[in-house]
């Protein structure tokens, strides 16, 4: 499991590369911090690489929402699968967050 | 009165590092049994994952040399997990929160048993030689 960032345009693009789970979950908030402190506001996450979700990696996408909204910026999601739709439906995220089905729609949108 | 077999039955630290193997051996059993793809992808893995993490952080408030045992029983009907730790056990009801409504949405915490309980066909939890959560799930 593993977060790469880069640069596309304004926006920093995250990608999730396996679980994003309690074990690795500050890893990708520190990363995204790093980038807000930085003076970044355009923020994607996404998902196309990305196995499952616990309650502690929703909790941090929450977390993160708020603090980039404080900034000024907003965070964005692209790429769930049908399961992790699922989840976001479940706890009602999907209506926190703007979701987009392609990376491009969501660079687009922003 | 339906068989079962334990198909597997392990004891880990109480490190969240040790959590995902854990997940990965009951996604694997999850495959062998053909259960649905979306039980061995999201009801499982998160489900378990949930009761693995609250076991090792709040159980046992990740203490080194405390341990977490969790066995996983199969039978013809049901896969059931059982996770136990050395902690004092808790009210499930009580801690359940519906993470759902205006007020929680926005929390950054709250959402484990609330998921565990919407991915699981039954959550229990009971004292016996431990504080254990058991997973039930059904296979059809």
């Amino acid at each position: 499991m593993s977060f790469s960032i880069k640069k596309q345009g304004e926006v920093v693009v995250v990608d999730v590369e396996g679980q994003l789970i309690v074990g690795n979950r500050q890893e990708l908030k520190q990363k995204v911090l790093d980038e807000l402190e930085k003076g970044e506001k355009k923020f994607l996450i996404d998902f196309s690489q990305t196995g499952y979700i616990d309650s502690s990696g929703l909790g941090v996408l929450v977390s993160l929402s708020k603090k980039i909204r404080e900034q000024g910026g907003e965070l964005r999601l692209a790429n769930l699968n049908d399961d992790l739709q699922t989840l976001f439906e479940l706890t009602k995220l999907d209506t926190l967050f703007q979701i987009s089905d392609t990376r491009e729609r969501a660079l687009e949108s922003f | 009165m339906a068989e079962s077999r334990v198909a597997f039955d392990l004891q880990i630290p109480s490190d969240v590092e040790y959590i995902e193997g854990v997940v990965e051996l009951a996604r694997q059993r999850c495959r062998e049994l053909k259960l649905s793809p979306t039980k061995c992808s999201l009801n499982v893995p998160v489900a378990l994952s949930e009761a693995l993490s609250n076991a090792i952080l709040r159980g046992n408030e990740s203490t080194g040399g405390k341990q977490v045992r969790v066995r996983a029983i199969i039978s013809d009907t049901d896969l059931v997990f059982e996770v136990v730790d050395e902690g004092p056990g808790f009210d499930l009801d009580k801690c359940t929160v519906d993470c759902t409504t205006e007020d929680n949405l926005t929390k950054e915490e709250g959402r484990g048993l609330f998921l565990m309980r919407q991915l699981m066909d039954r959550v229990e939890s009971f004292r016996n030689q431990g504080n254990v959560v058991r997973l039930t799930l059904h296979r059809e």
